[in-house]
């Protein structure tokens, strides 16, 4: 259903240009529900009348992450990495870390949120969901949650379970 | 005119980005070190373009009222939208892939990642 | 004032901000010519990839600049879909590397 309402949208947001025609909602309509019948075979999407991904709640916290505390952090990790680039002072390394997520929806969120965020970069997430990170600077050697994602796992975590 | 400073001001922070994206691929030692620079900073400068695009098609839209600007908005927002999602999906792909083809990070403090590779037989080629 | 807003918009068909996506659009493109060294020469093929990479978000941010610079929409769906392709090429790349294709 999630799939349906976002590709649905997102049709009538790219052909809309001043105004709107019936054609065109037909053929948003037929296109979204052939999109989200072909998707709803893959893993973790729950099937085609899944409701879960239409909560309110979801959507004001996510949108709330985003604008801002992974502003704050993007802003943050790029204002690090500027500095580490013209200095040069990096102790690299790579580290694991479970955040002990059960959706790959949730998953996907954190690496990506981790990937773009303070010096961490995610190489690869195994089948149990522990994520290896590639850190540029190592604090310590067996750096807790609070070091490599900051509030991230919460808000990750409240918003996908 | 005073328009037309902004979006300038927003632009220089977004080459600004975009030049360090460029130099930390000549500066840092390895393909992980350098992921780092190739990833945050060019989508930080790419998402300021486009908050640039942003900023300049919704005042030309207020101040016009034509709907072509407005036009110009929603499609610039889809294009950041996608961008912010797939440039760092894509990666950590690639540092996964990267990993696998065998390459190491060269200067590393601690490396995780190369005891589960080895207990498992070792999946690189 | 008038002649000033004259002189902006309509003699040169382009105002001040869009003179700046312009220019911004060839610095981008300068910086683009300066990766091609890494291309060539990177000491492994995942070196190239991550230059490949970076020239793509570099490609796709001067299409939406030279978009708006031209006034054209259709500009910027075609930097819509050129991100989509090269996000699922870097993935084929990837795979590639990977040994897993």
């Amino acid at each position: 259903m999630f799939v349906f309402v976002v590709s649905f949208f997102t049709y009538l947001l790219f052909s809309w240009s001043g105004s709107m025609s019936i054609q065109e909602v037909t053929i948003a309509f037929a296109l979204a529900v052939v999109i989200s019948f072909v998707s709803s075979g893959s893993p973790g999407s729950g099937g085609f009348w899944n409701t879960k991904g239409l909560s309110l709640r979801r959507w004001w916290d996510f949108l709330y992450y985003i604008f801002g505390p992974f502003a704050m952090g993007l802003a943050q990790a790029n204002w690090d990495v500027a500095k580490r680039v013209i200095s040069g002072r990096i102790n690299p390394g790579i580290v694991k870390f479970d955040p002990h997520l059960k959706t790959s929806h949730g998953r996907m969120m954190l690496a990506n949120s981790i990937t773009l965020t303070p010096g961490t970069l995610t190489v690869d997430v195994d089948d149990n969901g522990v994520f290896y990170i590639h850190a540029l600077n190592l604090t310590s050697l067996t750096p807790t949650e609070e070091d490599i994602c900051g509030v991230f796992g919460q808000w990750t975590r409240r918003i996908t379970e | 005119m005073i328009l037309g400073i902004f979006v300038g001001l927003l632009l220089l922070v977004s080459l600004f980005f975009n030049t360090l994206g460029v130099v930390s691929l000549y500066r840092f030692p390895d393909v992980f070190t350098r992921m780092h620079g190739a990833t945050k900073c060019p989508t930080f400068g790419t998402l300021f373009a486009v908050f640039a695009l942003l900023f300049y098609s919704f005042v030309r839209f207020m101040s016009s009222g034509e709907s072509r600007f407005l036009v110009l908005f929603i499609h610039v927002f889809i294009g950041g939208v996608v961008l912010l999602i797939s440039n760092p999906t894509g990666a950590h792909a690639l540092a996964r892939a990267a990993y696998r083809s065998g390459a190491l990070p060269e200067p590393a403090a601690v490396d995780a990642l190369e005891k589960t590779q080895k207990s498992k037989g070792g999946v690189t080629a | 004032m008038r002649s000033v807003r004259a002189m902006d918009e309509e003699d040169y068909g382009m105002n001040l901000s869009q003179c700046f996506f312009m220019g911004a659009a060839f610095i981008m493109g300068v910086l683009m010519v300066a990766l091609i060294p890494r291309l060539i020469s990177g000491p492994t093929t995942a070196d190239r990839l991550v230059a490949q990479d970076v020239i793509n978000t570099l490609v796709s941010g001067i299409m939406l600049l030279l978009g708006a610079a031209y006034d054209s929409v259709v500009m910027v769906d075609v930097a819509i879909v050129y991100m989509a392709l090269s996000f699922v090429s870097g993935l084929y790349f990837a795979r590639n590397l990977e040994g897993g294709m």
